[in-house]
């Protein structure tokens, strides 16, 4: 789960990380008392779940309350890589004189959680990676023993020869590592670190992704999730247990397991086709996660014809046939639907399908060969 | 021959008394698993299917000799219930739950390396040798016994691609899913090195997915160390980046992990990869023949 700026900012100060005063607001009044309250100048920054919102313009400077009126004003309800602008943080102004990056993730391949630093802050760090690697530094640490003092000197050192300032920097880092691992987090980041010219360690920008699987014990996370950007149908999906993600084809399909839902969509293109969606009604299906699958595909509204690709293990094919029956209370489907069903309970899935005259298939490439003919109205 | 497990395997159960243990309890019973026990805590002295529950891992392998746990418990519990298991001197745990947080296994990985037990998963459908013992939730009756090995980072695909190659007569040594997490147990390079070591595996079936390096990490296993052949499927292709393919190891991020570059590796590693699950059986004859 992706979460805003301001609230990665408040986890890091309840760690002891420095962060310039700041306050969210919503509109354009709150946001010109802040200011009048801060002082000049202030940043006004842009709240959205995305990347590269300074080059959108959604991060502006502003030296008096005239520009912090305009800013808030031309941020507000900006249009950023298809989200809309909803929240704003208002920013005290931060002297800077040196500009770091400094993130934490769990690197896959030393499955450790690993550092990485480098002297070429604020810029987009996999930029840097492919161009000039040596100038990251790159340290695993041992979960069990956590980040010793001796490894955040480490760092610290590779971004500066000041002993002093690098002993500054070797303490956040130390409070980074406590609150990415307190929150479970995939990642953490601070980008750009800055030393501010009276010497200050601040995090001017902040990052955290947390771990959907560690949410389950961070209640306190729920309320950090920003459901306006997350949409009505993917609300229901992750409330039902499904994984939806909506796409620009027209072939929307439903299938049990990640694997084979993928899989799927690989096929749908295969044979010709461009699919609507990723969608996985997950191990145990329910005829109710089948209705919701349903209701997702149709508010899409892209789809021209639905493939059910169902290879049955745990999922029983006939709770499949009964939430597709279901999702349709005796009436004929709007849109053409292919049904693939194979595996546990397949005969009473064929009767119930048969029931309301949807045929069924076994076969998964000739399922998917129909169904891209269908949606091309053939 | 097989890998991992084998018609001698004696399988505890955790959470055996739930909804998911129980049932498949019985479904691993039916399909012949030797399984000698169950744990619950607090419900030591029932029985479940004619087998005996015990309160803890210890008592159970005390008890029954079990060699092996595959575990059902909610994700609440399952964290501890892996490192009771491994504790106990269980040399094999599968693990079946969902969802755990990878900062917990970047603890468990080394930690069980440490104690030289091995985890299959989290979040797989377990492992099956057929004919002899089936371990966690895969449908047996699909499966045939045969030369091919199969290991994927997925279920019900796996059960695809399985399905596809019994239909075509090719039968299976060991089937295996390692699961879709970012940190798994065992990965593509143990279960290689196990199919290359096993007389009975004469070719391996890789399934793959985007996200991660661990398809790279085969291939280049496969070119230094192995000499049976390999066939590869890996899906994704058409995935957009950025977004979580439902797994929560498959994602392509900062442009690493796309489908693209795994097919690439993986060819250059003399493994012919399939666009498509029908076209393996396929390409295994076609490598047999070689």
């Amino acid at each position: 789960m992706k979460i805003h700026e301001y609230q990665a900012k408040e986890i890091f100060v309840s760690f002891g990380v420095t962060i310039p005063r700041g306050k969210m607001v919503t509109t354009v009044q709150e946001a010109v008392a802040i200011a009048e309250e801060f002082g000049y100048p202030v940043a006004v920054k842009s709240q959205v779940l995305v990347g590269g919102r300074g080059k959108a313009g959604g991060i502006k400077l502003a030296k008096n309350k005239n520009e912090a009126e305009q800013h808030a004003e031309s941020i507000l309800g900006m249009d950023i890589k298809g989200l809309t602008v909803e929240r704003l943080l208002i920013e005290e102004g931060v002297d800077i004189a040196q500009e770091f990056y400094v993130g934490v993730i769990v690197d896959r391949t030393t499955r450790k959680p690993t550092f990485m630093v480098s002297a070429e802050g604020g810029v987009e760090i996999e930029e840097v990676a492919r161009q000039t690697p040596e100038r990251i530094k790159k340290l695993s640490i041992d979960p069990f023993s956590g980040i010793f003092d001796f490894q955040a000197r480490e760092l610290a050192s590779f971004l500066t020869d000041d002993f002093q300032l690098a002993g500054r920097i070797a303490d956040f880092i130390k409070n980074l590592y406590r609150s990415f691992t307190a929150c479970d987090a995939s990642l953490a980041e601070i980008n750009p670190l800055v030393v501010t010219k009276d010497g200050q360690v601040i995090a001017l920008d902040a990052k955290i992704n947390l771990d959907d699987n560690g949410l389950y014990r961070h209640q306190d996370h729920e309320q950090l999730r920003d459901k306006s950007e997350e949409g009505p149908s993917a609300a229901d999906a992750r409330q039902m247990g499904l994984s939806y993600i909506p796409l620009e084809g027209n072939i929307a399909c439903v299938v049990n397991g990640a694997g084979l839902a993928m899989c799927t969509m690989d096929l749908i293109k295969y044979y010709g086709g461009e699919p609507a969606n990723f969608l996985d009604i997950g191990g145990s299906s329910s005829p109710a996660k089948v209705t919701t699958a349903m209701k997702i595909v149709r508010a899409q509204g892209n789809a021209d014809a639905l493939l059910f690709n169902i290879f049955g293990g745990i999922t029983r094919c006939d709770d499949v046939a009964n939430g597709i029956k279901e999702a349709f209370a005796g009436k004929a489907p709007e849109l053409p639907i292919v049904c693939r069903l194979t595996g546990t309970n397949e005969e009473k899935a064929k009767e119930i399908m048969a029931s309301i005259n949807i045929p069924t298939l076994t076969d998964m490439d000739q399922a998917v060969q129909k169904v891209v003919a269908v949606a091309k109205g053939g | 021959m097989s890998i991992f497990v084998d018609k001698n395997t004696k399988v505890i159960v955790q959470g055996i008394t739930g909804r998911d243990g129980s049932f498949h309890t019985q479904q691993m019973i039916d399909y012949g698993t030797q399984v000698v026990g169950g744990v619950t805590p607090g419900k030591g002295g029932s029985e479940v299917s004619g087998i005996p529950v015990f309160n803890s891992v210890a008592e159970a392998k005390s008890a029954s000799g079990a060699d092996c746990s595959v575990i059902y418990v909610p994700i609440r519990f399952v964290v501890d219930a892996i490192y009771e298991a491994i504790y106990a001197g269980i040399e094999l745990v599968v693990v079946i739950t969902e969802g755990i947080p990878t900062l917990e296994m970047t603890k468990l990985y080394p930690f069980i390396k440490s104690r030289g037990s091995r985890m299959i998963g989290p979040n797989c459908p377990g492992i099956i040798t057929p004919g002899e013992c089936k371990v966690g939730i895969l449908p047996g009756h699909i499966h045939t016994p045969g030369p091919i090995g199969v290991v994927s980072r997925s279920g019900t695909l796996t059960y695809e691609v399985v399905h596809n190659l019994s239909k075509e007569g090719l039968g299976q040594s060991t089937c295996l899913g390692i699961g879709g997490d970012p940190i798994a147990g065992t990965n593509f390079i143990d279960c290689l090195d196990a199919f290359q070591k096993d007389a009975q595996t004469e070719a391996v079936v890789l399934v793959g997915e985007i996200g991660g390096t661990d398809e790279e990490q085969a291939a280049e296993f496969i070119k230094k160390n192995m000499d049976k052949p390999v066939v590869g499927l890996i899906v994704g292709r058409t995935a957009p980046p950025g977004k979580r393919m439902g797994h929560a190891g498959a994602i392509i991020s900062g442009g690493k992990g796309t489908a693209e570059e795994k097919i690439a590796a993986l060819t250059s590693a003399g493994v012919p990869v399939a666009d498509i699950p029908s076209q393996i059986p396929g390409l295994v004859k076609e490598a047999l023949e070689e």
